[in-house]
């Protein structure tokens, strides 16, 4: 019995592990675990010492091959793994159970580091049970399994209290303790510092949820959507790369129209930039706005932030731009030379730079251009092959080609990734920004105009920027399942689900110590630190503790009246040295109290006569129990006399 | 050492044999981790550091609940303990030895059932036992005897590790609760002095098992093998069946004609085994000890009490 507990845990906390452990680990374990399985049901041996150490030597070499050491999140991960698959080869004694146990707990919280959604901690929880049932069967064997998962239950209902009150009050520290391991955050997408042909339309493929933003008061237009991030003004011919040589600025260009305050939750994405709504007004704190307004924080955005900002939507950034500057926004590399030709000859026939950019987008929406999530591959000059040939692309061909095309003509040029559009989850009113919104845009200087936006996805595709991915591409491509737009029942569904796990994110991963001052201040506690939080909690604890212990010494027996007035003639003749014998039926005891105390007879005739009906006869009304106890205590003043 | 055992007095308040019944009140109760839950209260802090240093807000959830698991256990394991009332039973004499059990009763006056409750006197074996709800169990506790006379067993420690060997809880009591321990028999004793009976003289009439020679009233001592049953039925009072024993021999069992190079204690042992096998043989015997001198009978009663008055010989 114990032993099918301890498999169970062990399943169970290894299960999840399944996705991420290498696949010769999980083959092997799963290996053990039926082994061990076939040893318990034939009632065989156990395997030898020898036999356990070769294989631990195995398992580690193994996982040393594998991740080329042995600190890190994985491998330590896979280590957890390998030991406790080995231990339940090893299970001899009680220790050996609890070791298996313990390293269960482990395993559930590394598992963690890889998932900390809602359906993870339910499962965890499920698990939780299933391994204090374990525990609970180590403590006591013969008992059947429904008493152990009973007693499971009920403590860790009584622990979750414990739970509540520690995590609102236990002082949180912001982490890391230590330099991460370089593995940590391995697995985290996002648009990168870089764009060649085909980065972002990948990107569109992916449903996930870049961030999410909570406006006070209205939404701006959705056209005016664009989340600004990583600016890239070098080519080098085929891939566009961020400016790594940045100063800082302060945002005091002019700004106009109405003001936008939010709150963004950005999911991590391990690398520095903030998305903000174009053009930031106020920053958040801790952040830095660099010469070309990409918002950047101080180090790498690896756990679930949230930020506060404020965006005007007229703006007029970069008026004073340096001739420096300018200049380095005007180089190109030698290749595309129909492109060029094109350029040049535009900017003959044209007096102004407006005129260029005008020119440009005219020209994207006279050709048949498409716009398409699958372009064809492109070669050496991409862009004149782009422009002149395939004329099918995705929003980062136009903007590479727009920018290049500017550059050739004279007119600085840079261009702007980032997200456009945004979906207001009607549940909680979130605004969630998918990697799907991914987009890529171009910006080009005019004199007195400064930096200005243009889209030139807008020109081909109109309906990409005024509702969003779903609408603008041909029917039939490949969009992410959570952004096709017929199926709206299954998009109610996902609304509630998603503005539950932002609330989720928002209070329980997101309780992070300025979330805990907040919330402790909204509680009524006035400048929380750790000291008044760890008195709270102390104090709270030590309430909770009392609250149990008086369930632990609160004895449930309900005596019954008319014993309860038996018991106390008994006590009351006892008194008198006439002390109800524990074999004594009450004739007995009444003929010896008669016998020698005549004078109580009467009295207690009537006693005996009504407790003799109420607890042997019929009678059994509450009347007649109060009856009994009055005859009892009246007897009192009788016999004091 | 002296001192850590009176602080330990102190501490435990052990103040000598107790009366029926023993409540175990909170006061007398004590709680400590076992080495697994300092196992557990460890794994717990390294997992704290771990989910600080990766931020993983699930991962406090997970500590904290485990934490208040401790807890909980804490109070369950000394709940499994606290209230138990225990009273103090029969005990069966034995021979100096033997191994001696002491019977007592545990009322579990809780209307839940306690598991894993291990009692045990210093020095014996332990005996685990689950007090049913609202019941009261018996427990047999043994002890190793090896000298004759009064055994007083000293403390009980009454200890649980239930539900989660995480928490030990565990309490001392001492029940006045004595065994009495007879000698020990010799193992190669010389046969029974039978000779001796000769000396009396006339003594074959004695009382015996084989010859039916009347009744008398009943005494409790009496085997019911020996009740006339026949009469009982006819509605008398009971009665017993007395036999002259033809063959019966007398036995006198005599401290003084033992050979005087034996010491008390071999004296003691001899006479030890030869009323074993008297008793055994169905002969009437008597027994003389200096000071003391049972006369000649036979049956449990007498056997016990010979046996007796050899074990307290000299106290």
């Amino acid at each position: 019995m114990q032993e099918l507990w301890l498999f169970a845990s062990a399943g169970m906390s290894l299960l999840p592990h399944v996705e991420h452990a290498p696949i010769w680990l999980t083959i092997a374990v799963g290996a053990a675990l039926a082994w061990r399985t076939a040893i318990w049901w034939r009632r065989t041996a156990l395997p030898s010492r020898w036999l356990l150490n070769f294989l631990v030597a195995a398992g580690s070499a193994g996982i040393f091959l594998t991740f080329n050491q042995f600190f890190g999140k994985d491998p330590g991960i896979a280590l957890l793994i390998c030991f406790l698959a080995l231990k339940l080869l090893e299970m001899r004694r009680v220790r050996d159970g609890l070791a298996i146990i313990f390293l269960c707990y482990f395993l559930l919280l590394t598992h963690f580091l890889n998932e900390q959604g809602i359906g993870v901690a339910g499962f965890t929880l499920a698990t939780l049970v299933v391994v204090t049932a374990a525990l609970a069967s180590l403590g006591h064997g013969g008992r059947p399994a429904a008493d152990h998962l009973r007693q499971s239950v009920l403590m860790l209902a009584q622990a979750a209290p414990f739970m509540l009150v520690l995590f609102l009050l236990f002082p949180r520290v912001q982490g890391p303790l230590w330099g991460m391991p370089a593995d940590a955050y391995s697995a985290m997408s996002g648009l990168s510092d870089s764009m060649s042909p085909g980065s972002i339309s990948n990107l569109s493929l992916s449903g996930e949820i870049a961030f999410r933003v909570k406006f006070e008061g209205d939404l701006p237009p959705r056209p005016a959507l664009y989340w600004r991030g990583p600016v890239l003004s070098l080519y080098d011919g085929r891939t566009w790369r961020a400016d790594a040589r940045q100063r800082k600025v302060s945002p005091h260009d002019t700004a106009a129209g109405p003001t936008y305050r939010y709150s963004v939750t950005l999911e991590p994405h391990n690398k520095h930039w903030l998305f903000v709504l174009e053009m930031p007004w106020k920053l958040p704190p801790d952040a830095i706005l660099a010469r070309d307004y990409q918002l950047l924080s101080k180090t790498p955005v690896r756990s679930r932030i949230r930020y506060e900002a404020q965006s005007h939507l007229e703006f007029v950034p970069g008026a004073d731009e340096s001739e420096v500057s300018l200049r380095r926004h005007l180089a190109l590399p030698a290749n595309n030379p129909r492109t060029r030709a094109l350029a040049e000859k535009w900017r003959q026939e044209l007096a102004t730079d407006e005129g260029i950019v005008r020119r440009m987008l005219d020209h994207f929406r006279q050709e048949k251009f498409f716009y398409t999530l699958t372009p064809p591959l492109l070669g050496e000059n991409s862009i004149d092959q782009f422009l002149f040939e395939t004329r099918r692309g995705f929003c980062e061909h136009y903007a590479s080609a727009f920018v290049f095309a500017m550059r050739a003509a004279g007119v600085p040029a840079r261009v702007v990734t980032g997200y456009q559009g945004g979906e207001e989850n009607p549940v909680d009113g979130y605004m969630i920004v998918r990697q799907s919104d991914a987009h890529a845009w171009a910006e080009v200087w005019l004199k007195d105009k400064g930096w200005v936006r243009v889209d030139p996805t807008a020109a081909i595709a109109p309906n990409r920027i005024e509702a969003g991915l779903a609408s603008a591409v041909l029917a039939g491509e490949p969009l992410p399942f959570l952004v096709r737009t017929d199926l709206s029942w299954f998009r109610g569904i996902r609304f509630r689900w998603e503005a539950l796990s932002n609330s989720w994110n928002q209070w329980v991963l997101g309780y992070n110590p300025q979330r805990q001052r907040e919330v402790l201040s909204r509680l009524g506690m006035r400048e929380p630190d750790w000291k008044t939080m760890t008195a709270a909690m102390a104090v709270l604890c030590g309430l909770l503790l009392l609250g149990l212990v008086f369930w632990t010494l609160h004895k449930r027996i309900r005596i019954d009246p008319t014993v309860r007035a038996w018991n106390l003639l008994s006590r009351k003749l006892a008194h008198l040295g006439l002390a109800r014998r524990d074999w004594e039926g009450p004739m007995d005891f009444f003929n010896r109290v008669a016998l020698s105390r005549p004078e109580l007879a009467h009295p207690m005739q009537a006693i005996v006569a009504l407790y003799i009906d109420l607890r042997y006869g019929k009678q059994n009304d509450q009347s007649a129990q109060q009856r009994l106890r009055k005859l009892v205590s009246n007897l009192e003043i009788i016999a004091k006399r | 050492m002296q001192a850590t055992a009176s602080f330990k007095r102190w501490l435990f308040r052990l103040y000598g044999p107790e009366a029926a019944p023993i409540i175990l009140t909170q006061r007398r109760v004590y709680v400590l981790p076992t080495k697994a839950g300092l196992t557990y209260a460890a794994a717990l802090g390294f997992m704290l550091i771990g989910a600080i240093n990766y931020n993983l807000s699930l991962g406090y959830a997970l500590i904290f609940l485990l934490a208040g698991l401790g807890l909980v256990a804490l109070l369950h394991t000394f709940r499994n303990l606290v209230q138990l009332e225990i009273f103090p039973g029969h005990v069966e004499p034995v021979f100096a030895g033997d191994m001696a059990h002491f019977s007592l009763q545990l009322l579990n006056r809780r209307n839940q059932g306690r598991f894993s409750i291990n009692l045990r006197f210093e020095g014996g074996g332990a005996v685990s036992t689950d007090p049913a709800a609202s019941a009261s169990t018996l427990v047999r506790l043994p002890l190793p005897t090896s000298r004759r006379g009064w055994l007083h067993p000293g403390r009980i420690t009454l200890e649980t590790r239930f539900p989660l060997c995480l928490v030990r809880a565990w309490s001392y009591v001492e029940p006045d609760m004595r065994c009495l321990v007879y000698p020990r028999p010799e193992k190669s004793a010389p046969p029974l002095p039978l000779s001796a009976a000769g000396e009396s003289g006339g003594s074959r009439s004695g009382l015996g098992t084989e010859d039916f020679a009347g009744l008398r009233s009943h005494q409790l001592a009496d085997s019911p093998r020996h009740v006339a049953w026949k009469a009982v039925a006819r509605g008398q009072p009971l009665l017993t069946k007395q036999f002259a024993g033809a063959s019966t021999t007398q036995v006198w069992l005599d401290w003084f004609e033992m050979p005087p190079e034996l010491g008390i204690e071999a004296r003691l042992s001899r006479l030890t085994r030869w009323l074993i096998d008297a008793h055994a043989q169905g002969l009437a015997y008597r027994v003389r000890l200096p000071g003391k001198e049972i006369p000649l009978g036979m049956g449990a009663r007498h056997y016990q009490d010979c046996l007796e008055a050899l074990a307290l010989y000299g106290d």
